[in-house]
């Protein structure tokens, strides 16, 4: 049967057929929908786990337990999870173990573009590359059976435009795991990594790679595909499919494993043709390897190091270093259209993070921020994040800011799913070592920036079970922070009053915003739009501050002030009242609520 | 039909461009043909630009499409059908929907939003292939705007039959086909209605 499937439905195909057994993850893009698939097929077990070291934790125990386990991450996941990487590749496993690395060329949702290729390297751990859906879903069985036959733990690395594009999939059968669980094993010379068992282990690991390189010669996701031998292109990934569409007649070394490196196929491959080149996205990681073999390659000095490839980046690139002819420049629409608007994206119409951002930029305090939507809290007319670097900072860069004497109070704005990712420890930390910090946790209820996903706080897991609600005061006052007020996040005079009196404190302080995420299903239902009084408005501007999309500038000018009133989209608009709020002419009227009626 | 098409889709975070672009591949696939799509999920959805890449041939390898090699461009919104002018060939079949939502950069009145006129004269020097369709206003007359994508898709099929694009095992109940399967059963009349009214559209301006 064959099915047009994203390469991450193909994975998570890739991974039913293989019977995992235990699948955890982090969600992030451009990963997320790997575990989402793979948890609706039938008798699986998928949880989202609260980091990803968690996750890659819960899947080597799961190898360690006989059972085939699997990670899922994003790229920047990994640098969360390296210390349980790099462990797991000492000890090997019982039965397989994959990790799911997706990278993000070009930043579409992302802090950095790091190649993970570079962690498989340092940490001694063989990686696999596709470049389609197909690719994608046949590499899981087969970076299985590598880890199994290996005892190693094996990457599987997508890119943004493996996960997110899709291809026609040939479906397989799946093999279905060993009823019976072995007992879990006691050999604590290859799973307690103590320095004695670990220096043991070491040349076992270096021994691995060398085998796993001889197997690369053979791996048949390798494979030269002849052409002209004028030239000659190595690639993997993604770039095989761009270097395949320009280069039609070129000969093609396909690298399904790009660590460890078949070193006999590529010195054959070389001798084979005039010239060689590497197409790769990001670091020159084949190209550096193929040099260190004393063979003469090109690569970066073609095509570019940042951000991603595409058909016309690699065409382009080949025509100026004279591999194609200057005819194969494709021309573009030659047009002088000046600047167009920008479209950043922005919080969303009714988005509860709204108003701490408001009332934040109004304080002008220095803020900490962190992962998530809330980081569009940077943007304007809000202008309230000053940092953001990854998952948990927030909090810790606040605290040594506030250490270091900063002479203004810091604010640490961190989301409920990344407070339970990596934002505990600093908060201890903020406890610990006493500093006014006050740090704000956006409680929206749900993990929103990757579309809503399950989280400890939400009360339902990844398969859709009840589970126990974490609740994050109570948590917070275990922790030993004395000020602490959960309040609704749409409240915004309670969160300007609170905030005011926070940032007077000398001692750390944690107020928590509470709404859930406007684009819940449930909340939907809620939306009514808001309308303004046209002629209550004197355009006076203050509800454009918000930031809100659905509040736009009428054609009709206000007589007195001669500036634009304001006209709320009903299209967009949600009914949070923020605006209403805000309006300091009563130009917003607020929702008839039934406990109005009630009263009287 | 010619070796390959490209199509590139353009909108703005949360008009259906993912749906429509899905349904695009399917059609492809179903018509007989390798079909490919890439499209990007995550930040840019909150409200920001977007586009996917849709491409049908006999053999297709990359799903992205290279800018200036885009033969179909389905513009969900004016603003980003102009931003994206610069990815179409010569003489490619354009679909623009007479949608505007202003960007914030806009409404703080930073920028300026581009008039009607700048629009189809950029149009104009490109391409003479270009339709202009309401199609949230369609979708309304027929009781649902949120059904513009589909209006849009079904200007599109008769737009590509107009000017030759389209081929053998591409009629109007391809398309359709693909379309039922892909929303809940309550809704299929109404898009089956969204997507004939949206044919009808085509040439009417």
């Amino acid at each position: 049967m064959i099915k047009m499937l994203s390469g991450n439905e193909a994975v998570a195909r890739g991974m039913w057929e293989a019977g995992v057994m235990v699948a955890s993850g982090y969600p992030g893009t451009p990963s997320t929908e790997i575990l989402e698939n793979y948890a609706r097929f039938p008798n699986v077990y998928a949880e989202w786990a609260p980091n990803e070291k968690v996750a890659l934790d819960v899947a080597i125990g799961a190898a360690y337990a006989g059972r085939r386990g699997m990670a899922l991450m994003k790229h920047v996941g990994l640098n969360v999870a390296a210390d349980s990487f790099m462990y797991a590749s000492m000890t090997g496993l019982e039965a397989g173990l994959v990790i799911i690395t997706a990278d993000d060329p070009a930043m579409h949702s992302s802090q950095n573009e790091q190649d993970n290729r570079t962690f498989a390297k340092f940490g001694r751990v063989p990686c696999l590359e596709p470049s389609d859906s197909q690719e994608a879903k046949n590499m899981v069985a087969a970076a299985f059976e590598l880890s199994e036959r290996f005892d190693t733990p094996v990457m599987l690395r997508l890119t943004t435009r493996v996960c997110h594009s899709m291809s026609a999939v040939e479906l397989g059968e799946r093999l279905e795991p060993a009823t019976e669980v072995k007992p879990f094993p006691r050999n604590p010379s290859k799973y307690v990594m103590v320095p004695g068992n670990a220096i043991k282990r070491h040349p076992i690991i270096e021994q691995r790679m060398e085998d796993i390189a001889a197997f690369a010669e053979t791996f048949p996701h390798n494979r030269v595909e002849p052409g002209s031998l004028s030239l000659g292109i190595v690639t993997a990934g993604i770039a095989y499919q761009y270097a395949r569409e320009v280069f039609p007649d070129a000969a093609i070394l396909k690298l399904g494993m790009t660590w460890p490196l078949p070193e006999r196929m590529i010195r054959q491959f070389a001798a084979s043709v005039d010239r060689l080149i590497v197409v790769e996205e990001l670091d020159p990681f084949l190209e550096e390897a193929i040099r260190l073999l004393g063979i003469a390659v090109e690569g970066k000095s073609i095509f570019p190091l940042l951000g991603e490839l595409d058909p016309r980046q690699v065409r382009e690139s080949a025509v100026q270093a004279g591999l194609l002819p200057e005819s194969a420049h494709v021309a573009r629409p030659s047009l002088d259209l000046g600047p167009l608007p920008a479209r950043p994206p922005a919080l969303c119409p009714g988005c509860p993070h709204r108003p701490t951002f408001y009332i934040l930029n109004k304080l002008k305090v220095p803020v900490n921020g962190d992962i998530g939507c809330y980081t569009l809290g940077l943007l304007p007319p809000l202008s309230a994040i000053h940092t953001c670097g990854c998952m948990g900072a927030g909090i810790g860069v606040a605290h040594g800011a506030a250490q270091a004497g900063s002479p203004e109070r810091h604010v640490a704005v961190i989301g409920d799913s990344t407070f339970f990712h990596s934002g505990i420890p600093p908060l201890i930390n903020v406890v610990y070592n006493q500093s006014p910090v006050v740090t704000i946790i956006l409680d929206n209820r749900i993990t929103g920036m990757t579309g809503h996903q399950e989280n400890p706080g939400t009360g339902h897991t990844l398969l859709g079970e009840q589970a126990p609600v974490i609740q994050i005061e109570p948590l917070v006052r275990a922790l030993g922070v004395q000020h602490v007020r959960t309040i609704p996040s749409l409240d915004v005079a309670a969160i300007e009053a609170t905030l005011k009196e926070y940032i007077k404190l000398d001692a750390p302080s944690v107020l928590i915003v509470e709404e859930p995420c406007a684009l819940l299903p449930d909340v939907r239902k809620r939306w009514l739009p808001l309308e303004v009084l046209a002629d209550q408005c004197n355009g006076c501007t203050l509800c454009f501050r918000i930031g809100c999309p659905a509040i736009l500038k009428s054609d009709e000018l206000d007589e007195k002030t001669k500036r634009p009133r304001a006209l709320i989209d009903a299209s967009l608009c949600t009914g949070c009242e923020v605006c209403a709020q805000v309006c300091p002419r009563s130009a917003i009227p607020f929702k008839p609520t039934e406990m109005e009626g009630a009263e009287v | 039909m010619k070796e390959t098409i490209n199509f590139l889709l353009a909108g703005v975070g949360g008009q259906g461009t993912i749906l429509a672009s899905d349904v695009l591949v399917n059609v492809g696939l179903a018509a007989g043909y390798e079909a490919k799509q890439a499209e990007v999920h995550g930040m840019s959805q909150r409200g920001g630009s977007v586009t996917s890449a849709v491409r049908w041939g006999r053999k297709v390898h990359s799903p992205l499409v290279g800018a200036g090699e885009v033969d179909v461009l389905l513009a969900f919104e004016k603003l980003e059908a102009l931003r994206n002018l610069v990815q179409v060939r010569p003489e490619a079949a354009v679909v623009i929907n007479n949608q505007v939502i202003e960007p914030l950069t806009v409404i703080s009145g930073d920028q300026v939003y581009p008039s009607d006129e700048v629009l189809k004269q950029a149009f104009a020097r490109v391409t003479s292939h270009v339709e202009y369709v309401d199609g949230e206003a369609i979708a309304a007359s027929l009781g649902n705007h949120r059904a513009a994508n589909v209006v849009l898709l079904g200007a599109l099929s008769a737009l590509m039959e107009r000017d030759g694009l389209s081929g053998p095992g591409l009629g109007a109940e391809t398309w359709l086909a693909v379309i039922s399967e892909r929303v809940p059963q309550k809704y299929v009349e109404l898009n089956r209605r969204a997507f004939q009214a949206g044919r009808e559209a085509v040439g009417r301006n």
